[in-house]
């Protein structure tokens, strides 16, 4: 063996990996990687005579803890950086905002609807940005458009972002000058319809891919995202727009924390332990934030309307700041989730076993 | 056993009369002697850069697993436990036991003494998987599948976005920190166009990396499993020969001594795509219901 002693922990990783007491007996089914714990006699029978006849009788206790190479992960962290989370913010707000303007127009409110034009530009035109400078070779960004591929909610997300950020572009301009540009009623309607995959499609991003607390939330991360988006575009909508006229903004807003709130208390219940992430460490605290300043802001500005501007502002403010910390508790908890190979390996280690039940 | 051809969503469909059949590896780890012939080789061929290697404090094992710089990586298990569950008690059949202890001073046995030690080496490489999750949700189509149904990055196209990276259910894509794109096994792909083996296949000193067509493969290695089960090694296992599994099946599978996850493998692995009608279905009810809020903030508003 070698003499450069390994430290403790490392040692316990090596027991973690491979259990000294007898507790579990491998049981192949035969080829395949379909192999089971729970078939234990089958295997000593089978074979001719009874040599191993001492398989069948050790324990079968199932795995308490999965088992691991030295603690190692078995899928690799993103390697995504504080853009993507910043981006699923102004992502989220900028086509929920667009949506919202379109609405506001269409309505007559035309106030609101100029503003909420020139959040959703900014917030659309700052987008790419992000997401280029996140690339490993930010020079060719373009390559994104060589392709159009639907498996890929990347390609989906690069086209129906580049599109809706394209079109925003005369609908804010002419929000801008306060008169309409040729096509400025055709643009609109285009950004307003391409606001709403804008706001949603990062969900999909992160559920599909092998990162389990985002793929086991497959159900949940698309209503959260998008609820998280109408609650940042109408607090924006509403820090913008004088009191009397951002009524809309306010039911928005309101309306958005609540299903937002909803939606990450059933995410929790349902990713059960995946759902760890959300509870502890960095990922964890952002998710505390998260919800205090999504109830904060909304009870703020639910009772501040139409009585105190700086209430509604601060509940504005706050909502704001909640969507930021659900982006970024969603980001960090991917993290966690990737790092530690129990994610990985426990549900499959269970959904192995729960197929191969039924035959014995 | 298998014999039939596992075809992929894009080979050979797209590739008619270019298409060549598909090859693979069958990594038998119970010949694996640790050697990391293969690493080297793969490193020297492919020119994949150095990394540090230090004293990692698993086993032999300095690499730690694969990544951008590392396309194949030999694992290194140390189990206290006796070989197939087999306890000391005397063998029904001397005769077999000689002939396994024959076996044992061949080196075509893992070692396996009274001690109730024995160490499990493994090479890992891209699973070149039949459904495969990198390939699927790459933006740039840098990622192909190319005639030999293998998949490979087309490093003149890859723009570093990552994707790939939490796509692949076994960790095996990342970027290179200093150059920004993503690198992976080939298959060596200029090797194999020339009708030479790949490098770590050829490095192999056992045999227990097998470069070939991917049918043919599986044939041999079914044969193999069967083989180690006759001889008692209940827990010797084909992982990633199955066409039903998660991924499709992989284009290069493995012959295990024991389950994936001591190995650092996944048990189940599934590729992410396969639930990706749900995650848009998700997303367009999600979609709608944002639009049904908008439109419900403004109940009541009007010209």
């Amino acid at each position: 063996m070698h003499d450069g002693n390994s430290s403790e922990a490392d040692r316990g990783s090596v027991e973690r990996a491979v259990p000294e007491e007898p507790t579990y007996v491998h049981g192949g089914t035969g080829p395949g990687p379909r192999t089971t714990q729970t078939t234990s006699t089958g295997v000593g029978d089978r074979r001719r005579g009874g040599r191993r006849r001492e398989g069948g009788e050790r324990a079968m206790v199932p795995r308490e803890k999965p088992s691991s190479y030295y603690g190692r992960p078995v899928i690799k962290p993103p390697v995504w950086t504080w853009e993507i989370p910043t981006y699923f913010f102004t992502g989220g707000l900028g086509g929920a905002s667009a949506t919202f303007a379109l609405a506001a127009g269409l309505t007559g409110n035309r106030t609101l609807a100029r503003r909420s034009w020139l959040i959703a530009f900014g917030a659309l035109a700052v987008s790419p940005l992000l997401l280029t400078s996140d690339l490993g070779k930010p020079m060719r960004f373009l390559n994104m458009l060589r392709v159009f591929k639907v498996t890929s909610p990347m390609s989906v997300g690069s086209w129906v972002l580049t599109l809706g950020a394209t079109a925003t572009a005369p609908a804010a301009a002419s929000a801008f000058l306060g008169r309409d540009l040729p096509g400025a009623r055709a643009a609109r309607f285009i950004a307003g319809a391409l606001g709403l995959p804008v706001a949603t499609y990062t969900a999909v991003l992160v559920s599909n891919t092998a990162v389990p607390v985002w793929s086991e939330a497959r159900w949940e991360l698309p209503l959260s995202f998008a609820a998280s988006a109408a609650a940042s575009a109408g607090a924006a909508a509403t820090l913008a727009t004088p009191v009397e006229l951002a009524a809309p903004a306010r039911r928005l807003a309101i309306g958005g924390a609540v299903v937002e709130s909803a939606m990450t208390e059933l995410m929790d219940r349902r990713l059960g332990e995946l759902g760890e992430p959300y509870r502890e460490g960095a990922s964890g605290r952002l998710a505390k934030a998260a919800k205090a300043l999504t109830v904060v802001g909304a009870v703020a500005m639910a009772s501040g309307a139409r009585r105190s501007r700086p209430v509604v502002a601060a509940g504005a403010a706050a909502l704001l700041a909640g969507s930021v910390c659900e982006r970024w508790a969603v980001f960090k908890a991917g993290f966690a989730s990737a790092e530690d190979p129990k994610y990985t390996v426990g549900p499959q280690r269970e959904r192995a076993a729960d197929r191969s039940a039924p035959d014995p | 056993m298998n014999g039939t051809v596992i075809e992929t969503p894009s080979w050979p469909s797209t590739y008619g009369d270019e298409a060549r059949p598909r090859v693979g590896f069958f990594t038998d780890t119970s010949v694996c002697i640790g050697c990391k012939a293969c690493e080297v080789a793969c490193k020297e061929w492919n020119e994949v850069p150095a990394e540090s290697l230090g004293f990692e404090g698993s086993s032999y094992d300095n690499s730690g697993d694969l990544g951008a710089n590392r396309w194949r990586h030999v694992a290194f298990i140390e189990q206290k436990v006796p070989v197939n569950g087999v306890t000391e008690s005397a063998p029904d059949s001397w005769v077999e036991e000689a002939a396994k202890q024959q076996l044992v001073e061949h080196g075509l046995e893992p070692h396996d003494d009274d001690s109730g030690f024995r160490w499990l080496m493994s090479s890992d490489v891209c699973k070149h998987c039949t459904e495969a999750g990198c390939l699927d949700v790459c933006p740039t189509g840098s990622l192909f599948r190319t005639e030999f149904g293998t998949v490979v990055v087309q490093e003149d196209i890859c723009n570093g976005c990552g994707y790939c990276v939490v796509a692949c259910p076994f960790g095996v894509l990342d970027q290179r920190k200093d150059d920004g794109r993503v690198w992976k096994c080939t298959l060596c792909y200029d090797r194999i166009g020339d009708d030479m083996e790949p490098a770590c296949a050829q490095a192999c000193p056992t045999d227990s990396i097998q470069f070939g067509p991917l049918d043919e493969l599986l044939d041999r290695a079914g044969k193999r499993a069967t083989e180690l089960k006759d001889r008692g090694h209940a827990d010797a296992r084909l992982y990633g020969a199955d066409p039903d599994d998660g991924v499709g099946g992989f284009g290069a599978f493995f012959l295990l001594l024991d389950e994936p996850e001591v190995y650092g493998l996944p048990p189940d692995p599934v590729v992410p795509t396969r639930h990706l009608r749900r995650n848009w279905l998700a997303a367009g009810l999600a979609a709608a219901a944002l639009a049904a809020g908008i439109a419900a903030s403004f109940v009541g508003e009007g010209k």
